[in-house]
């Protein structure tokens, strides 16, 4: 049959079924083959925090979203154009997310009586009319499958086990993707498994030539390579970044890494990342608990390691007083806080930024640290490398703040090269002549000397220090000095950090503030928002303490500010009692990220209005 | 400047005086804490370890306050975390002697996580638990080894619940040492000091530790001249379990039972003793010495409980990295960054 291929400039497809269905391998095994076409893309991995959620129920679908495009793109995309639904509930979950229009491949075999049941559909939407509008393919995918593997050896169970590489090879065929890269993929996972490697192969292939014969397609798309920079790339989430920037870290500086870590949704898979790289002496330590972690972590920092500790809203609360006890000691540690919905065990699989008060001022006491927060996948690698340097130079605890979204997500990330990283400068103490405990240098840092230098034996602790010896001091005029020059240290780094940039037009008089996670969706909305000749500037927090020394200065400039966040209006709220201005707050609490849609309505709207000037 | 005569290569003869800090010591005079500093003070010089290469890691507490005293490297922590703390310290490097000092507050109740999972792990930490049976800094809580009925100010119709036993803990999270000493006998304290300094692995203290302002006595049988001898069972390798003011009472076990058996009239000999061996892999028979507190009659024991010699957690963790970095070879960061599937852009 004569087929015809459309070109394409940017596609979202779904893919949904059951959390035993392997959607999220599927939809990696896809995000790597796009990436490898050279597609800028973007992801979005969405699953219940159940493993094995009943089989067939609406909650137990997990979903896999990419966005990929011949352009350049910062989101996941508002609403796929195509969904892959292994069953009813699939189905029904997302059908609401997709554009009018879209295109539904649904697996006809499972809308048996028990699956529509379970996914409580009185009649069988396949039949009812009611996907009136969308373009729906049906395909016994299960069928399919089992008539492909017939011969394999293999279970029924297994068999219907591989249905998702028969849906993948139809969609490679489907998006003109080369199928060599899972193939790889496949003789590698299982290669102590040849009949189960031989399946795998026979689905994926299965599902490619179907695409290429099914009288089902009659078009099929192509999505040009995007032009990106120059560079070597590779596609990576933000725990990996995470991850590989910390091991970097280390080696820029020396030090080594120690993780300090309690097994928390969505943090630990940059527990299970350092763990396989032993060989540049990672030191992983599953400690018993969240306190435990964070505590062993300041001990390891106190031996001179490059030390951190990884965990999301609910560990960094009972994380709080050690925390407190290294602003105290002084002590170069990294608390990595991958938010999550919250309060207490609230969504653990969904993202939020809502940490970012509890980040700045969850301690007792006067107890300030340095925070710090990711924007993208990929600038993971970045900020680990700029916590990592800011606590080594200043000797203090410092936040990163990631979430779900961009943790879990993940993007094409330009390798940097190496050599061009620069070394983290660390200066240990040796010379005994001299030394104090806590004398500081010019930008307030006291001295790192180390247990086993001879000479420089000395005390630490969690009561309030005497200036200069650091013995205990109870005399509250040095209290109130020691108070003051803890957060006059934090306050110091905005010497050292870049001033904060406008993106889009400086002279509009709407500006829009963002931090962390949202920057994609922003930066897209006001992308678009321009192009229609309209007016906007954005900046966006990577520091958020201490400010950049142009906060303020910039913040004055706007008539308007509109800030999008995920939660409740904490970044508002601090920056009004900081800086004195007028925020308009703009949240979401969904545990799902901004689509850029919403937030063009909104910018749109303000722009629209006559009389927009506050001044 | 404190003064101290370790920066040089060679062996140095410490004196006690030399692990003395310049802070003046601070707990209430009388306080069974002195003792134990001292003891320490005066075991130290003699470890093998240099100076510089010890590390004192505390929580919150009277006994907490500990590293302040000591002219050595000191981290006084957050309320339980010591054990924690000194993990990290130990982990990353393995080389240092690494001592915690501890309440009964601080190690069983709110940091009782934190010492099991030591236990466990092996850990080479050298735990002292300063155990009084109440709340000191806080003045004059019951504690987790307070004993049921316990008035305090916190329990003034008395304590409802049972306490820890601390020396069972030990024996069921692991501990590769248990030892139990008392602060009055300073012999008998510096030995198990020196002991639990040499093993390697986690070594736990027990001390019996006077608080004379708010439980005073409470171990007067076991210190006191004239009951000591009656009440106290020195443990020994090898030797069997004999105590009372004549060496006539001895502890026999009829299966998993104990029993105490009098030496001059029962027509016992020393023969049928229990004898005392702390390699015993079985740990059940440790189990059933520290339980002789509970047990109507019995002596207190003291002495080295058990030992055991096995990999610490460090040792292993650093033979793992060892293992893979001659496996995979010593980290190459290009190689790590650029690994997975990578594609490149000729740019436009």
């Amino acid at each position: 049959m004569e087929k015809t291929t459309l070109d394409l400039n940017s596609v979202t497809v779904r893919f949904a079924g059951d959390s035993g269905d392997g959607m999220q391998l599927t939809g990696s095994q896809f995000t790597n083959t796009t990436a490898l076409v050279g597609n800028d893309l973007s992801t979005l991995p969405d699953f219940p925090a159940e493993i094995r959620a009943p089989a067939g129920t609406t909650y137990g679908v997990s979903g896999f979203q990419l966005h990929f495009s011949s352009e350049d793109i910062h989101t996941p995309g508002d609403s796929p154009d195509l969904l892959v639904a292994m069953n009813p509930a699939a189905l029904k979950v997302n059908l609401h997310d997709l554009k009018p229009g879209a295109t539904i491949i649904v697996n006809t075999n499972s809308f048996d009586a028990k699956n529509l049941r379970l996914a409580e559909y009185n009649t069988n939407p396949l039949e009812d009319g009611s996907l009136q509008g969308f373009n729906v393919v049906h395909v016994p995918l299960t069928q399919l499958t089992s008539i492909a593997l017939e011969n394999s050896g293999l279970s029924a169970k297994e068999i219907a086990r591989s249905k998702n590489f028969f849906a993948l090879g139809m969609m490679y065929w489907l998006y003109s993707r080369p199928i060599e890269l899972t193939l790889k993929w496949v003789e590698a996972k299982f290669k102590d498994h040849p009949q189960l490697a031989a399946a795998n192969e026979k689905a994926l292939k299965s599902g490619y030539y179907f695409g290429e014969n099914t009288e089902l397609f009659t078009t099929r798309y192509q999505v040009k390579p995007a032009k990106l920079q120059k560079g070597i790339y590779r596609n990576i989430s933000g725990n990996e970044a995470l991850a590989l920037g910390f091991i970097t870290a280390s080696v820029k500086s020396g030090l080594p890494l120690f993780l300090g870590s309690y097994p928390i949704t969505p943090a630990s898979d940059i527990l299970h990342e350092l763990s396989k790289h032993k060989n540049f002496g990672v030191i992983t330590f599953q400690a018993e608990d969240e306190i435990a972690a964070v505590s062993a972590a300041i001990g390891a920092a106190f031996s001179g390691a490059l030390a951190i500790t990884t965990t999301s809203g609910p560990g960094l609360a009972l994380k709080t007083e050690a925390i407190g006890l290294a602003v105290m000691t002084e002590l170069p540690i990294v608390i990595i806080d991958v938010q999550r919905g919250g309060p207490s065990t609230g969504l653990p699989t969904k993202t939020e930024q809502s940490d970012l008060m509890q980040a700045m001022y969850g301690r007792n006491g006067e107890a300030p640290i340095a925070v710090i927060a990711a924007s993208s996948p990929a600038d993971c690698f970045e900020v680990a490398l700029e916590a990592s340097r800011i606590a080594i130079k200043y000797m203090l605890p410092v936040m990163f703040l990631s979430d779900g979204y961009i943790a879990n997500g993940s993007e094409p990330w330009k390798i940097p090269e190496p050599d061009d990283i620069p070394k983290i400068e660390v200066n240990f103490r040796y010379a005994e002549e001299d030394f104090q405990p806590y004398k500081r240098n010019e930008n307030l840092v006291r001295p790192w000397a180390l247990p086993g230098t001879p000479g420089l034996m000395h005390r630490i602790g969690g009561l309030e220090k005497a200036n200069i010896t650091g013995n205990v001091s109870y005399d509250p005029e040095n209290h109130e000095f020691m108070v003051r020059l803890r957060a006059q240290k934090v306050k110091n780094i905005e010497n050292d950090i870049p001033p904060l940039k406008i993106i889009g037009d400086e002279d509009a008089d709407l500006l829009v503030v963002g931090w962390g996670g949202t920057y994609g969706a922003i930066t897209e909305a006001l992308e678009n928002v321009r192009r229609t000749g309209k007016k906007a500037a954005q900046v966006h927090f990577r520091y958020l303490n201490p400010f950049p020394k142009n906060t303020g200065q910039i913040l004055k400039k706007y008539k308007r500010i509109l800030c999008p966040e995920l939660n409740m209006g904490q970044l508002s709220k601090i920056l009004t009692s900081e800086f004195n201005v007028v925020i308009e707050s703009f949240t979401k609490i969904q545990g799902l990220p901004f689509k850029t849609s919403e937030l063009m309505e909104r910018i749109e709207k303000i722009l629209g209005e006559k009389n927009n000037g506050r001044k | 400047m404190e003064e101290n005569k370790s920066n040089t290569q060679g062996e140095i003869k410490y004196t006690a005086k030399d692990f003395a800090s310049s802070q003046d010591v601070r707990w209430c005079p009388g306080c069974g804490d002195y003792s134990i500093l001292a003891q320490m003070q005066r075991v130290s010089p003699d470890l093998g370890i240099k100076i510089q290469d010890f590390v004192w890691v505390s929580g919150i507490g009277c006994a907490s306050r500990f590293p302040y005293y000591m002219n050595t490297y000191g981290f006084h922590g957050i309320h339980g975390r010591a054990p924690a703390i000194a993990s990290g310290v130990k982990i990353t490097k393995p080389n240092l002697s690494v001592w915690v000092a501890s309440g009964d507050g601080d190690l069983l109740s709110i940091g009782g996580n934190h010492f099991i999972h030591a236990c466990r792990r092996n850990i080479d930490l050298k735990i002292l638990l300063f155990n009084n049976r109440i709340y000191g800094l806080t003045k004059g809580q019951y504690s987790p080894t307070s004993e049921k009925g316990k008035r305090t100010k916190s329990t003034p119709f008395g304590s409802v619940d049972y306490p820890f036993n601390p020396l069972s803990l030990a024996v069921g999270s692991g501990a590769t040492f248990i030892a139990r000493s008392l602060d009055r006998d300073a012999k008998h304290l510096k030995e198990m000091m020196t002991r639990a300094g040499k093993h390697k692995g986690t070594a736990f203290i027990e001390v019996y530790q006077n608080c004379n302002i708010f439980n005073d006595g409470a171990f007067e049988l076991l210190t006191e001249k004239e009951t000591k001898s009656d009440n106290v069972l020195v443990l020994e390798h090898g030797k069997p379990m004999i105590f009372g003011k004549n060496n006539d009472k001895g502890i026999k076990l009829d299966g998993l039972t104990p029993t105490i058996v009098n030496l001059s009239d029962d027509g016992y000999s020393v023969n049928d003793l229990w004898v005392h061996d702390e390699f015993d892999k079985d740990t059940f028979r440790a189990h059933i010495i520290s339980k002789f507190t509970e047990l109507e009659g019995f002596p207190t024991p003291i002495g080295v409980l058990r030992q055991e010699l096995k990999s610490t957690y460090e040792e292993d963790l650093h033979q793992q990295i060892k293992q893979i970095k001659e496996l995979k070879g010593e980290g190459d960061l290009r190689k790590l960054l650029f690994s997975g599937s990578i594609w490149e852009v000729n740019g436009n």
